[in-house]
């Protein structure tokens, strides 16, 4: 990819050799392109992309269905990602997604966050496209997959249809889903060790959504590849280069993320650990008020705890005060964000530990009894409880919120701070209001 | 619990239990295995250019496309006596081959997989992991001793006609789905010499799966997942079977769990028994009810019926009908933890995994590992099979009557190398030569397109 200065002229050509495109609309990024790109388009470009992937996180942290979230890529896509020259708009695509690569290649939770995101977007295009264009991916992706006949499909549809029921998936007969695959058992190894394909004469007959999971496994693991090169190059050679034009706008690419910053904790003014009591008990959520509670009863937290309430703490504006070593040695080393719900509900409480989701990771009476003493009424409990066995785990917090603040919270909660933020605005108005 | 305690045990509980039949068993002698007669055995008996041949997969022609290396490439291990074992011996003729064995007498031969060089110079190379195997046929191992929990008749490793039908539903199950729904048709099974069957898939495509691959048949044949800790130890989701399951249940294991195990096995003659499956039951108040039919072991119905029987029907008709399909399922549930096939899974899934190669003498039982033919696979009779001192009898009396074919064909052995050849060597001999011929073809006539240009 070439660089070029907004005074000189852009010419355009469709990818070049090496990365086929195996379709006019839907890209493989398989290697850089050969375009010239203007240095406003480079990071305006990545900026538009950026606000997609971004949707995308959000609506997965949000814990939205399938078909919303179809909805939902459609609709990032097609507001961030047009051109008002119709003929740029695959040069956009190409070019945004190589900018976001350098951008986010070099650290383990940036790639891993780039991976889900583009994963995720690849896997709803991918979705939409026609069968002829899905069949010549497959086939750039080495998956010799043949689209069932129909003659063929009414022969075995009895089968297929048993086979989709057997895992849980009702076939209707909808078109959609009478889009069937064939292809050699051995190329599908994990739908076959789990039964999940109906096999005959040495074929696996792959449903659609089946398909679209192995491409996007493909897809993702060839990412992951070019990701960690990616890294290698920029380390090695192309930030010292570019450190004069592009270095400044992929650093600061990098750090315009999620939603509201929870590092640079000015909202309320310093705290002091005696404060903490009476905040606990009304505006932190769950997960912070039970290791704060451990923290009390044990005046002791294992490294994790530590970590998810100390953090959470510093982005309330706790004043770290002295005499708590043991936050000390953890934050004087480096500056850590407090962690969002995604983190927290990802991690993974042992023996002894109290970090964590609640929501996710206590038993149904503990979580109860917990929500109980917090103040949750019978009715609200219900509605919680059913969120969680759902696995909305975030909705269950905010359906804890809502109760407790006799609020709605339409936002929804994505970061412990933010309970803690939106509590404290609800109850100083309240105090404002009566005063 | 032994034989006689079993027929004890069931007599005192209920006043018209029919005579248990005489079984017969696998006796395992220990004269019958004597290492001379292994030397005999190698040299007068053994197919060794039978071997040969099957492992050479026609590259032991004369057509160009043929690989003289193949057979070099492929592991042989011996084991000896002290138990000695030695791996990577390789051969690279019929003469090697058949010499090496008749001279080690191993009392066992293993066959390995084909590697990307010749064993032989593996040392040569410098660099770890320089060996990698690169086709092996596809292998199954069951063994009887894995079915333990659900025999009554035998444990370890006895096996009578009792119990040998779990190995003819094991047979019949695998063999169709390997061939109907993998389309493999080059299989073989053998008889393992004492408790159990080997399969041999030597398709080409079979002989170049990964291991990821081989390890994906293999858990998708399995349903089994048991240890001590579960009551239940198959539990089948959906609401439906998936159709291999369904056609494995309609086709086989229904009929044999009805027709012979139930009764065979006495699988709910006595409380200890029918506690097991009523474990199995998630619905409580059933599970209470049947009890009670059954605890005072009086029988309403006809004294001749077979109480196992009889009461298998009770379960039925209380199972079947109920409401909750996980209740209904238990039915199948229970059928499938009794006979369902059970598979060694390290076995398939490992490329360098080594196995026992046919008609090799079991040490302790003094049979020959015979081929089983798959689509006479209940005719198979384990107590029948010719052993070691048999076959020299044999050869004893028909003296010298000289035999164009081998000697073997004055023996019982006849009949199973003739039915390995037959049904096994040479319709893949055939379709090999078929392979080489039109891969090299192929070939050809892609260089002639290149030249061409």
């Amino acid at each position: 990819m070439q660089v070029v200065r907004s005074h000189q002229s852009h010419t355009s050509f469709s990818s070049s050799t090496g990365s086929v495109s195996a379709t006019p609309t839907l890209p493989l990024y398989r290697s850089a392109p050969e375009l010239e790109v203007r240095l406003e388009d480079f990071e305006s470009f990545a900026i538009d992309r950026l606000r997609v992937l971004k949707g995308i996180s959000d609506g997965l942290s949000r814990g939205k269905k399938p078909d919303e979230m179809e909805k939902l890529v459609n609709e990032l896509w097609k507001t961030n990602m047009r051109h008002q020259d119709s003929s740029q708009v695959l040069n956009k695509d190409i070019i945004s997604h190589f900018v976001l690569r350098l951008v986010y290649c070099r650290t383990e939770e940036l790639r891993k966050w780039f991976l889900s995101m583009e994963s995720a977007l690849f896997r709803h295009r991918f979705r939409n496209q026609t069968a002829e264009a899905q069949r010549a991916i497959m086939e750039e992706f080495d998956l010799p997959c043949k689209a069932v006949s129909n003659a063929e499909f009414e022969s075995l549809k009895e089968k297929l249809g048993q086979v989709a029921r057997s895992i849980g998936h009702n076939l209707s007969l909808s078109t959609a889903d009478a889009i069937y695959y064939k292809v050699p058992f051995e190329e599908v190894p994990e739908l076959v060790a789990g039964r999940k394909v109906f096999i005959n004469q040495g074929y696996a007959y792959v449903a659609m959504n089946q398909v679209v999971s192995l491409v996007a496994t493909i897809f993702r693991s060839l990412l992951s590849k070019a990701l960690i090169l990616t890294n290698r190059k920029w380390a090695t050679s192309i930030r010292e280069q570019e450190q004069h034009r592009l270095t400044p706008i992929v650093e600061a690419l990098c750090s315009s993320y999620l939603g509201p910053d929870y590092s640079q904790p000015k909202e309320y003014g310093e705290i002091s650990l005696k404060d903490i009591d009476q905040l606990a008990k009304s505006s932190f959520p769950l997960c912070m008020r039970h290791l704060f509670e451990k923290l009390r009863e044990d005046h002791h937290l294992k490294h994790a705890g530590r970590m998810q309430l100390g953090l959470f703490l510093k982005g309330v504006g706790l004043n770290v005060d002295d005499s708590l070593a043991f936050w000390r040695e953890e934050f004087s080393k480096k500056d850590y964000t407090p962690y969002s719900c995604q983190k927290i509900i990802l991690s993974t409480p042992g023996v002894g530990d109290h970090h964590g989701c609640p929501y996710r990771h206590f038993g149904e009476e503990n979580l109860r009894a917990a929500l109980s003493k917090m103040g949750v009424n019978s009715r609200a409990m219900e509605d919680v409880m059913g969120k969680v066995r759902n696995r909305d785990y975030q909705l269950a917090c905010t359906l804890t919120f809502e109760a407790l603040h006799a609020a709605p919270c339409d936002a929804g909660i994505n970061h412990p701070n933010q309970y803690f933020s939106d509590s404290q605005k609800l109850l100083k108005a309240k105090k404002d209001s009566s005063a | 619990m032994t034989r006689q305690g079993a027929q004890e045990e069931s007599d005192n509980m209920l006043i018209d239990e029919p005579q248990l039949p005489q079984r017969a068993q696998i006796a395992a002698l220990p004269d019958e295995f004597n290492p001379s007669y292994l030397k005999l055995y190698y040299s007068k008996l053994f197919p060794h250019s039978d071997l040969y041949r099957w492992m050479s997969y026609g590259n032991d022609g004369k057509h160009p496309g043929c690989d003289s290396s193949y057979l070099g490439r492929r592991e042989f291990s011996y084991t000896l006596d002290n138990d000695i074992f030695v791996r990577y011996n390789t051969f690279n003729s019929a003469a090697e081959l058949e010499n090496s064995i008749k001279e080690k007498c191993p009392l066992k031969i293993d066959i390995g997989p084909i590697y990307n060089l010749n064993p032989a110079n593996r040392n040569a190379y410098a660099g770890d992991n320089v060996l990698t195997p690169v086709e092996r046929e596809l292998i199954f191992d069951i063994d009887m001793t894995d079915y333990d929990d659900v025999r009554y008749c035998c444990s370890g490793a006895d096996v009578c006609l009792d119990c040998w039908p779990l190995m003819t539903v094991a047979i019949k199950v695998i063999d169709t789905s390997l061939r109907d729904d993998f389309g493999f048709r080059h299989i073989l099974w053998v008889y393992s010499g004492r408790r159990g069957v080997h399969c041999w898939v030597c398709d080409r495509k079979a002989r170049w799966l990964t291991n990821e691959q081989r390890a994906a048949v293999a858990d998708y044949f399995r349903v089994y997942k048991g240890n001590e800790n579960s009551n239940k130890k198959v539990t089948l989701m959906g609401q439906v079977l998936h159709p291999f399951l369904a056609r494995s249940y309609t086709e086989v294991l229904k009929e044999y769990f009805e027709t012979k195990l139930l009764t065979s096995q006495n699988i709910l003659s006595s409380e200890e028994r029918y506690e097991k499956i009523l474990d199995m039951i998630p619905d409580q108040s059933i599970a209470s009810e049947l009890r009670a039919k059954w605890q005072d072991g009086r029988r309403s119905s006809s004294a001749k019926e077979d109480i196992n029987i009889v009461r298998w029907e009770q379960l039925k008709q209380l199972l079947q009908r109920h409401k909750a399909q996980g209740v209904r399922r238990c039915v199948e549930e229970i059928v499938f933890t009794f006979t369902y096939p059970r598979l060694d899974m390290e076995v398939s899934k490992h490329m360098n995994h080594l196995l026992k190669a046919p008609f090799c003498v079991h040490p302790k039982t003094g049979r020959v590992c015979v081929p089983i033919d798959p689509n006479n696979c209940e005719e198979f009779d384990p107590t029948t099979v010719p052993t070691l001192t048999q076959l020299l009898e044999e050869l004893n009396r028909e003296g010298f009557r000289s035999d164009v074919e081998g000697e073997w064909n004055k023996t019982s052995l006849g009949n199973a190398i003739k039915l390995f050849r037959s049904s096994f060597l040479q319709p893949l001999l055939k379709s090999c030569k078929e392979e080489m011929e039109s891969s090299y073809n192929a070939k050809l006539q892609q260089s002639k397109n290149l030249l061409s240009w």
